[in-house]
């Protein structure tokens, strides 16, 4: 059993009262505890603490530099702490963990459907793979397209394939560092809607790195800032979905993390 | 009007220089502007293809020099692609070798020819030692090359999703390596040649090298023009089956596909 965590709020007057908040009875999925991470003698992370409910959507949100892809690469496995732990746990005991990246690192001699049959590695191959992994790529619109070459795709089109990718082997944690950041502004709208969409059916941990406040206000169920390796603002977002891109109740809560993030 | 635009920008538009010239050569020849010990008419030419072709001698010569060129091209290349895969993989092995290599590497092969002739004589030995060394370098080269330009992206990709080694190698690595490996082949398959051909001149007793200089010395100047058009129609055609092998793995590439 978990020790509920009581998210940290910072000293910046954020006059919401809180509840325990739903989330908070759920079991944990990811559970950070005094984490550090030094890059040589540079301190990037300084003291993580940090419980992620099962089935929430998180979004970290830091300036350049802030560390915040250091915790997603902690949390995907792909580093290790310098002190502390990072755990993923899961109630069956399966704890599948997959990263989406800022670029698709779709492999180019592959057709789509082999590509989306490479988060199968392992799992499963052949025809019941590729039944898979049509079916994944029918979820995210891009069915018809399944065996055509990455080349000939548009960059929207190629982070959907990732996005099945990452999604085809039913992950339990699903991180994304700043996945939507080279796309149009309209392909990203598009892309924060499918991704909401997914999340909704599927029901996995969603954490999302990003530098785009709009875009964490409009997806995420919590928003963490990370400011100088540490969590400098923990808030539940509680709005209902699907969120409309320009109300008013959205613009206040970026205004106040703007001003919390530069305060 | 449209006739010649027609015929300018199609394909055989290419052939018709070349074609031109044959013919001046042919009519210079017959003339007598060019004399007939420095030069043989294209007809001559033909002539000789007809009546080597006919007595087997040609096909015979193709075919022992053909068979040369392709086994030293299997020892040198086998060798290059091993290290370049090695060293490539490895950084302990390309600390280890990889500045020997590059030594050798700077010594021109062909000027290696009379060291050769002391130590295998003028046997097969000697040939396919000249063409595996010089076969040897543009494959180690461009396998180490496109092994170590292979995005790490993608082999970061590949480990988070929990390929093994094996999987990694041969569905990242090594198709990511290909392109690069091609050019080396390509590259080989000239020196290859090239090699051969000096080989075969200075020291043979058989194959098409051989028949150019035996018709050097009765000064049969058809049979040595014959055995040089021979020596390119083989390299281009070594050179074409190397694109159509590319073109048929590298479907993907943007650039082997059509507009």
């Amino acid at each position: 059993m978990s020790v509920v965590n009581i998210p940290t709020v910072s000293k910046a007057s954020f006059a919401e009262p809180v509840a325990v908040p739903a989330s908070m009875r759920l079991p944990t999925a990811v559970s950070f505890r005094g984490v550090t991470r030094d890059f040589g003698n540079k301190p990037v992370l300084k003291g993580i603490d940090l419980d992620i409910p099962a089935g929430q959507f998180l979004a970290v949100i830091g300036k350049s530099g802030c560390g915040k892809s250091t915790l997603l690469r902690l949390l995907a496995g792909l580093d290790k702490p310098s002190s502390g732990s990072v755990t993923v746990k899961s109630q069956d005991g399966s704890a599948r963990t997959r990263i989406m990246f800022q670029e698709p690192r779709l492999l180019p001699w592959a057709n789509v459907a082999k590509n989306v049959g490479v988060g199968l590695t392992g799992i499963s191959k052949g025809a019941e793979a590729r039944e898979r992994s049509l079916s994944i790529l029918r979820d995210v619109g891009l069915h018809d397209r399944a065996d055509e070459w990455p080349s000939v795709l548009s960059g929207g089109q190629r982070q959907r394939v990732a996005l099945a990718r990452a999604l085809v082997a039913r992950p339990q944690v699903l991180a994304l560092d700043e996945p939507l950041g080279a796309l149009d502004a309209l392909t990203r709208i598009e892309m924060q809607r499918l991704l909401e969409e997914i999340w909704q059916q599927q029901k996995f941990t969603a954490v999302l790195v990003t530098h785009d406040v709009t875009e964490a206000v409009a997806l995420a169920d919590r928003i963490i800032v990370i400011d100088a390796g540490r969590i400098a603002l923990d808030i539940e977002v509680s709005f209902a979905r699907p969120r409309r891109h320009g109300a008013p109740e959205l613009a206040a809560l970026e205004g106040k993390i703007l001003s919390a993030l530069f305060k | 009007m449209f006739r010649i635009n027609r015929i300018v920008s199609g394909k055989i538009s290419g052939w018709i220089l070349p074609a031109f010239l044959i013919i001046l050569w042919e009519i210079a020849s017959r003339a007598g502007w060019i004399s007939a010990s420095t030069m043989a008419p294209p007809s001559a030419v033909a002539e000789a293809f007809w009546r080597l072709l006919l007595s087997g001698e040609l096909l015979h010569n193709i075919a022992i020099s053909t068979v040369r060129a392709l086994s030293g091209f299997m020892i040198g290349g086998t060798i290059g692609l091993v290290f370049g895969l090695m060293n490539g993989l490895s950084a302990l092995s390309r600390n280890l070798t990889d500045t020997t290599l590059q030594m050798i590497r700077n010594i021109p092969h062909l000027a290696l020819i009379p060291l050769v002739i002391l130590w295998f004589g003028i046997d097969e030995e000697a040939k396919l030692f000249l063409v595996a060394l010089g076969v040897f370098f543009p494959i180690y080269v461009n396998t180490l090359l496109g092994i170590q330009s292979v995005d790490r992206q993608l082999v970061e990709m590949g480990r988070t999703y929990g390929m093994s080694s094996s999987a990694l190698f041969f569905q990242v690595i090594l198709p990511g390596a290909l392109p690069a490996m091609f050019v080396g082949l390509r590259y080989a398959l000239g020196i290859m040649w090239l090699t051969l051909i000096v080989a075969e001149t200075i020291a043979a007793s058989s194959g098409l090298g051989y028949m150019a200089m035996q018709a050097r010395e009765f000064l049969l100047i058809d049979v040595v023009l014959l055995s040089i058009i021979i020596y390119a129609l083989l390299g281009k055609l070594a050179d074409s089956l190397a694109r159509l092998l590319e073109r048929l793995t590298l479907q993907w590439h943007p650039a082997f596909q059509s507009a």
